[in-house]
């Protein structure tokens, strides 16, 4: 068998000469067909250089014929896109805020859109999780200072905090107690210690109940008899466990001394309609929306 | 360059003509079984139904690339199971391996669709221009109104068998009888009208005019069987022993071996070899040229399987006089025995994976940004994204609930936290996935870990439990 293991003699083929172990390797021509189709490679090539960027020039490539670019297709999409979201922005735009959550479908798209004005927009004071930190509100939590109810999330950021120029704005006005002389060192660490019982951080000691008298005088008619605050000042509750700047001593007695004024961009001049309902439906969907 | 130069043939060749005769005989009609089955099962396996109901498709054999699910019968197949598809892949090339050791390449010979298609071809060849005699024939005939007519209807009828089979291929993609009537109407995706012209070229050139070059220079296959083959392997073989040396009449023979030199087994082989040079990449072992020596031998009043399957060992037995190993003995042996273990085992391993799968899942993704929320009475809050997985082809309903976290309570991001309650029961569209974001609320300190559990309310057996942690700030945060 294995002397007939040859190749029939009408072929003759050689061999490539190279030999490794005692095997040939056999110079077996290639099809024709193949030489073409390598040409025909080829000629694709030159017209894909034609029609298509190639040739690098000193400052950017052949444009090609067809004009073709990654920033044009780009574009392209983009609009595209644009245009496939362009009646779902409408209805969002169109419907009133409240009316949005009880929709499911409108919601969950209203959610996404907002996630994703919110990474462009909010990020940069509330984090990437709306966590906030100290002086930037949590937008997490179930605190909130003017109310999170998803048609008061939306005038808080159609109108911002403390702009001028806004009559709608919201403006919160702590006077500066200590810079301001109203109260005197002393009377300021009074009621630290009163605000610091309250928020059951501390035990209740002389200094609070002196501070309990200075409390009533002077706090509680923005942030209530009970220290609970009050929303329609944005007067935050001072009885709860969370602080916007601090709870310990040293951060209460800033606040007391200085007053805090946090401001935020009344969005509403920046965004249109719909981004606006959709940051309002995202952010009342995280978690503490009321 | 020189070594170049001193070729005899060039570097290029063109392909020899090849005009395969007809014959008859058992491994004819053997692929002609085959080729009926194949071609019957590509063909109507679109087109038969199976009712799963108002919420799935009826199309027994489905691949839906939109909705991203594989039906086959009972079976459905979501894209996390891949696995089922690459244990079938999987299957199929240890198969490979048990057929092509025990009678070699047989895939190649009987059932490759290349070869399927081209046998098909082939015979429409034969249909219209004739046999192998009368094709050299017109070959060498000068152009005339006749021959132009030959070759017109052969191409027109490859079009139309290639035209099929493309057609063909799309309905395993979507609803049979929906998109033949958009194909017609010329309604339907330009994805289908591009795959059925793709497919049409493809089958029309590679069965009407590559043929068997496409085993020779485009299929790894022929290289991969020689690691596959081994003594013990049938394959289909020239008996040496007993034909050489060759006579050229039957007068002489005696003198010689039995074999004429008639050149019937290399007239009728599709690849154009001559099989009695031994075992050769371009054989795809068809055995047509086993029919075609049979018939001659008979004629001659001489046994039949000058050409036969048989392995080499077989043939050294028998040109030493002694007698072949039975046949049974050939196939039972040790490696393709335990390729064929492999091969069941696997297939048993997904049989019974398939009849434990549950068609309820849930993926619990912990939010990580933040880890956790603190509650203005001093709870916490983390919150979750779930993904609820129907896989069953009706609506159900599910609850789920948080076990092993005390004075726990929860509620969707839909809600609020009013509705917060130790389950949360919703609906789940028919083989749909549902995604929602969860929120946890537990008291600051307690359990690191517990179980989030999600029971079908209609099967309360099909229950999927989860442990997941609840995050807390670490001391002094």
């Amino acid at each position: 068998m294995a002397e007939q293991n040859k190749q029939s003699p009408d072929r003759e083929i050689g061999t490539t000469s190279h030999e490794w172990d005692g095997i040939q390797e056999l110079d077996t021509p290639l099809p024709r067909w193949w030489l073409w189709i390598f040409y025909a490679t080829i000629l694709f090539a030159v017209g894909y250089c034609v029609a298509y960027p190639a040739i690098p020039l000193a400052n950017r490539a052949t444009a090609g014929v067809l004009h073709w670019s990654s920033h044009g297709q780009l574009a392209t999409e983009q609009a595209k896109a644009e245009a496939s979201r362009a009646s779902f922005r409408l209805a969002v735009a169109n419907t009133p805020i409240e009316r949005i959550p009880p929709h499911s479908e409108l919601m969950r798209g209203a959610v996404e859109g907002g996630r994703a004005a919110f990474k462009v927009n909010c990020v940069q004071c509330h984090g990437t999780g709306a966590s906030g930190r100290k002086g930037y509100p949590n937008l997490t939590d179930d605190d909130w200072l003017w109310g999170g109810d998803i048609k008061t999330i939306r005038q808080t950021l159609e109108h911002g905090v403390r702009q001028p120029g806004d009559d709608q704005t919201r403006m919160s006005q702590m006077p500066a107690f200590g810079r301001d002389g109203i109260l005197n060192p002393d009377q300021i660490q009074d009621v630290v210690s009163y605000v610091r019982t309250i928020s059951h951080q501390e035990h209740a000691t002389l200094s609070a109940k002196r501070g309990a008298a200075l409390f009533a005088a002077n706090c509680a008619a923005c942030h209530g008899a009970n220290g609970t605050g009050n929303r329609q000042f944005g007067a935050p509750n001072l009885t709860d466990a969370i602080w916007l700047y601090g709870g310990d001593r040293d951060t209460i007695t800033q606040t007391v001394t200085n007053a805090r004024y946090g401001v935020m961009p009344a969005w509403g001049k920046k965004l249109d309609k719909a981004s606006l309902n959709m940051l309002a439906a995202y952010v009342h969907s995280l978690g503490g929306g009321e | 360059m020189s070594s170049l130069e001193s070729r005899r043939g060039g570097l290029y060749a063109r392909r020899p003509d090849i005009f395969p005769k007809a014959v008859d005989g058992f491994f004819r009609r053997l692929k002609w079984a085959i080729m009926a089955v194949t071609l019957a099962i590509y063909y109507a396996t679109p087109l038969l139904r199976w009712n799963r109901g108002p919420y799935a498709p009826n199309q027994a054999v489905l691949v839906d690339l939109t909705h991203r699910r594989f039906y086959f019968f009972s079976i459905e197949i979501w894209p996390h199971e891949f696995y089922y598809v690459a244990g079938l892949l999987v299957m199929a090339g240890v198969g490979l391996f048990l057929i092509t050791s025990t009678v070699g390449r047989a895939w190649c010979g009987y059932a490759c669709p290349q070869t399927v298609w081209t046998d098909l071809f082939l015979h429409v060849e034969r249909f219209v221009e004739g046999d192998r005699n009368a094709q050299l024939k017109l070959k060498k005939a000068p152009w005339s109104v006749a021959k132009v007519a030959r070759k017109l209807t052969k191409h027109a009828l490859w079009l139309s068998i290639a035209l099929a089979t493309g057609g063909a291929w799309i309905f395993y993609f979507a609803d049979a009888p929906t998109l033949g009537r958009e194909f017609l109407g010329g309604k339907a995706a330009p994805v289908a009208y591009s795959t059925v012209a793709i497919l049409t070229a493809t089958t029309y050139v590679l069965a009407g005019w590559m043929r068997e070059q496409v085993c020779n220079y485009m299929c790894p296959w022929p290289r991969i069987q020689g690691a596959m083959l081994d003594e013990r392997s049938l394959i289909v073989t020239y008996k040496d022993w007993r034909g050489e040396p060759r006579s050229h009449g039957i007068k002489k023979a005696g003198a010689f071996g039995d074999c004429v030199d008639c050149l019937a087994c290399v007239q009728v082989c599709p690849a154009g070899i001559d099989i009695r040079n031994g075992s050769q990449l371009e054989c795809i072992t068809c055995a047509l040229c086993i029919d075609a020596c049979d018939q001659v031998m008979t004629r001659l009043g001489r046994p039949r399987g000058l050409i036969d399957y048989a392995t080499l060992e077989d043939c050294q037995a028998e040109a030493a006089g002694k007698l072949p190993v039975p046949l049974l003995r050939t196939i039972l042996r040790p490696r393709t025995l335990i390729y064929f273990s492999l091969w069941a085992a696997i297939g048993c391993a997904m049989v019974f994976a398939l009849g434990q799968r549950t068609r309820l899942d849930l993926s619990v993704q912990q939010e990580r940004n933040p880890l956790w929320t603190r509650l203005s009475n001093g709870d916490l809050r983390n919150a979750y994204t779930i993904h609820v997985r129907n896989m069953e082809e009706r609506p159900r309903v599910v609850r789920l609930a948080v076990a092993g976290l005390a004075s726990a309570a929860m509620w969707d991001s839909l809600g609020s936290e009013k509705q917060a309650a130790p389950a949360l029961s919703f609906t789940v569209g028919p083989d749909q996935v549902e995604r929602r974001r969860i929120y946890v609320r537990a008291p600051a300190t307690g359990a690191e870990h517990y179980q989030l559990t999600l029971v079908a309310q209609d099967q309360e057996h099909t229950k999927v439990t989860k442990t997941v942690r609840f995050e807390r700030p670490e001391e002094g945060q």
